[in-house]
C-alpha cells in the first residue's frame, strides 16, 4: 500500500519536474527570440546613429547645399553630393527600365506558356544568375561588355537616337564604353534574377481556377496576364520590383568597374558618372582629412535615406491601391 | 419555348436522328432519350488521356439545346474532365490529349483549327469555387464583354444590368457596382461568376459543381437561376448532389471509372435505371 502511494507520488513529482523544466525551456525560447528581434531594431538604430554622427561635420560645413552642389574637390575640400545622387538614381532608373519588362516576360513565360521540360532548366538558370558575385559582373562588364558597348551599341545609338532633337542630348558624345548607360544595363542584368524569381513565385499563387475563368471567357494569354494575373499579384510584384530597386541603388562593385567614376553630371547618359556607393568604395582609402571622410559618410546617409524613401513610397502605393480596390 | 423534361420524354425509335451504335456501351433503349430535340453538342467516341492515362473511355452522348444535362458519378469518374473538354480548357495544360469528336453546332471543336478563344466565348464555364477577378463588380462583367464587343457606355451598362438581373444578383449589387467583386459573399460571388459567363452571350453553359462551396440558401438561389437559364442555354452541370441533379436536370449521364454507364431522361434514370451500377449509385450504396 505504502509502496504504491510512494510510486504515485514519485510519478507526480517527476511529472511536475518535467512540466517545470518545459516551462523554463519555453520561457528561455521566448526570451531568446525576443532578443533576436530586438537586435534588428538595435542594429538599425545603431547604423542610423553612427551614420548621422559621422556625417555631421560635413553637413555642418556645407549645410543643405551638400545635396545640391555638383562640385567634388578633395584638394580644396569642397564636397557636394549632387553628381553621385544623380548617378545613383539614373543608373537605377535605367536598370529598372530594362530589368522590369524582361523579368516580367521571363516570369510570365515560365508560369503561363513554358513547356514542362524547359521549366526546370530555366528556373535553375535564373537562380544561378542570382548567385553570380557582383565582382564577376564587374570584370565581365569592364572587359567584355564595355568594349562591346563602345564598338557597337554606343556608335549605333549616337547615329540614330542621338540625331533626334531633344532626346538626342541623352545619346551624345564620344562612345567611351564605360559610363552611366553601361552601368545601368549591367545593373539591369543583375536585378533581373531577383525580380524574375519573386514575380514568378507570386504569379504561381494565382489559383488555377481564377486563371481558367478568365481563359473560359475567351481571353487571350495577354489579357489573362494583364487583367487578372497582375492585379491579383500586385503586392508581391511591387515587392519584387522594390527588392530589385534596392539592389540597384546599393550595388557597388559592378558599378564601380564600369561607370567611370567621374563626379560630374552630363546631359548624355553615355558619359562617365558615379554613384553614391561607387564613390564611397573608391575614395574611402584615399580620404584624408575629416571633412573628406565625413562627406563620404554623409553620402552613405543619403543613400540610406533614398532606399528608405523608396520603400516607404512602395508601401504607400500599395496601401492606396488596396484602398482603391476596396478589399 | 420552355420544355420540361416531361415533353422531352417522347420515345420515337424510328425517327431517331443519331447514327446507330452511337451510344455504344450505354443502354440501347435509352439511346433514344430526347430524340427529336436539337442537339447542341454531340460527343462521339471521345477518349481522353492525362499523360498517357486513359481517363475517358469511348464516351458518346448528346447535349440538347435548352435543356439541362447533369453529369453524376463518384469522384474521379471523369465528369469534370468531360466538362473541361467541351470548352477545351484542358488545352491549357501539357500532356492532355482528347481523341474522337465533339460537335458544337455540327463543327468538331477538337480540331486543331478551332479558335480556342472564340470557342470559350461561346461556351461559358462556372467553377466549383467562386472566382471573381480582382476588380470591381462592374469590371468583372465588362471584362469578358470587352474582349469581343465594342459597346458604348450605355450599351455596356445595359448589358451589365441584363446579366446581373439574369443571374438574380442585380437587386443586391446595383448600388455598389464599383465595389470589388471579392468583397461579395460566397453565394453572391458565384452568381457574379454566372452573370459574367452570361454577359458574353454564350450558347452553352458548363457548370462544374457550381454550388459545392455554397450554403443551402445560396444553393437554392443558384438552382432557381439554373432553372430559369434553361430556356436560353444548353446547360451541362457536374454535381455530386444527386437531389440537385434530380431537381434541375432534364437529362442525366451517369459515369463510372471513365465510362458513360447510362444516359437518359433524368426521371427515368432516377426512378428506373437499367444498369445495376446506376441504381447502386443513386440509392447511395457506393460513391
Amino acid at each position: 500500500m505504502t509502496e504504491i502511494a510512494l510510486t504515485l507520488t514519485d510519478a507526480h513529482a517527476s511529472t511536475a519536474r518535467r512540466a517545470r523544466r518545459q516551462r523554463l525551456q519555453d520561457a528561455a525560447f521566448r526570451n531568446a527570440t525576443l532578443a533576436f528581434a530586438l537586435l534588428v531594431l538595435l542594429i538599425l538604430g545603431g547604423v542610423t546613429v553612427s551614420l548621422i554622427d559621422g556625417a555631421l561635420p560635413a553637413l555642418r560645413m556645407f549645410g543643405f547645399g551638400f545635396v545640391g552642389t555638383e562640385v567634388w574637390n578633395p584638394v580644396s575640400e569642397q564636397f557636394g553630393a549632387l553628381a553621385p545622387i544623380y548617378g545613383t538614381l539614373l543608373t537605377s532608373i535605367i536598370a529598372m527600365a530594362v530589368g522590369i519588362p524582361v523579368s516580367f516576360g521571363i516570369a510570365l513565360f515560365i508560369t503561363e506558356m513554358c513547356p514542362a521540360w524547359l521549366k526546370r532548366p530555366l528556373g535553375v538558370a535564373i537562380e544561378l544568375l542570382a548567385g553570380i558575385p557582383s565582382i564577376i559582373y564587374g570584370i565581365w562588364g569592364l572587359f567584355v561588355f564595355a568594349p562591346f558597348m563602345q564598338s557597337t551599341i554606343q556608335p549605333f545609338l549616337i547615329a540614330t537616337l542621338g540625331q533626334i532633337p531633344g532626346i538626342g542630348n541623352l545619346f551624345m558624345g564620344p562612345p567611351y564604353g564605360i559610363g552611366i548607360l553601361t552601368a545601368g544595363l549591367i545593373l539591369g542584368i543583375m536585378v533581373l534574377p531577383f525580380i524574375t524569381s519573386i514575380t514568378r513565385d507570386v504569379f504561381e499563387t494565382v489559383p488555377p481556377m481564377v486563371r481558367e475563368s478568365a481563359y473560359g471567357l475567351g481571353a487571350t494569354t495577354w489579357e489573362v496576364v494583364w487583367n487578372v494575373v497582375l492585379p491579383y499579384t500586385r503586392t508581391g510584384v511591387v515587392g519584387g520590383v522594390m527588392l530589385g530597386l534596392g539592389r540597384a541603388l546599393g550595388e557597388t562593385m559592378a558599378v564601380t568597374f564600369v561607370i567611370g567614376n567621374a563626379h560630374r553630371i552630363s546631359s548624355s547618359i553615355m558619359a562617365p558618372g558615379t554613384t553614391i556607393s561607387a564613390s564611397i568604395a573608391n575614395e574611402f582609402t584615399e580620404a584624408v582629412g575629416d571633412v573628406y571622410t565625413s562627406s563620404l559618410v554623409a553620402l552613405g546617409l543619403i543613400l540610406f535615406l533614398i532606399t528608405f524613401a523608396v520603400l516607404s513610397i512602395a508601401k504607400l502605393m500599395l496601401l492606396r491601391l488596396q484602398r482603391k480596390a476596396g478589399v | 419555348m420552355t420544355m420540361t423534361h416531361m415533353d422531352a420524354n417522347s420515345p420515337a425509335h424510328g425517327s431517331h436522328p443519331m447514327p446507330p451504335g452511337m451510344l455504344a456501351g450505354t443502354a440501347a433503349d435509352r439511346a433514344i432519350a430526347g430524340a427529336g430535340l436539337p442537339e447542341k453538342i454531340s460527343v462521339r467516341n471521345l477518349e481522353f488521356f492525362y499523360d498517357g492515362y486513359r481517363a475517358l473511355k469511348n464516351i458518346s452522348l448528346p447535349l440538347y439545346d435548352r435543356q439541362v444535362t447533369a453529369f453524376i458519378g463518384p469522384s474521379g469518374c471523369g465528369k469534370s474532365t468531360l466538362l473541361r473538354i467541351l470548352n477545351r480548357m484542358y488545352d491549357l495544360y501539357p500532356k492532355q490529349v482528347a481523341t474522337g469528336e465533339v460537335l458544337l453546332d455540327g463543327t468538331n471543336i477538337l480540331s486543331p483549327k478551332q479558335d480556342l478563344n472564340l470557342l470559350r466565348a461561346r461556351v461559358g464555364m462556372v467553377f466549383q469555387k467562386p472566382t471573381p477577378f480582382p476588380m470591381s463588380i462592374y469590371d468583372n462583367i465588362a471584362f469578358g464583354v470587352r474582349l469581343y464587343e465594342k459597346l458604348s457606355r450605355a450599351e455596356m451598362e445595359e448589358r451589365i444590368e441584363f446579366s446581373l438581373r439574369r443571374a438574380a444578383l442585380w437587386d443586391e449589387v446595383k448600388d455598389k457596382l464599383r465595389q470589388n467583386g471579392m468583397s461579395l459573399s460566397g453565394g453572391q460571388q458565384q452568381r457574379l461568376c454566372i452573370a459574367r459567363a452570361i454577359a458574353v452571350k454564350p450558347s452553352v453553359l458548363l457548370l462544374d459543381e457550381p454550388t459545392s462551396a455554397l450554403d443551402p440558401i445560396s444553393t437554392a438561389k443558384c438552382e432557381e437561376l439554373i432553372d430559369e437559364l434553361r430556356s436560353d442555354y444548353c446547360i451541362a452541370i457536374v454535381t455530386h448532389n444527386m437531389q440537385q441533379a434530380a431537381r434541375i436536370s432534364n437529362f442525366t449521364a451517369f459515369m463510372y471509372l471513365g465510362e458513360l454507364i447510362e444516359f437518359g431522361n433524368t426521371e427515368e434514370i432516377f426512378t428506373n435505371p437499367t444498369k445495376e451500377k446506376t441504381s447502386e449509385y443513386i440509392t447511395g450504396r457506393f460513391g
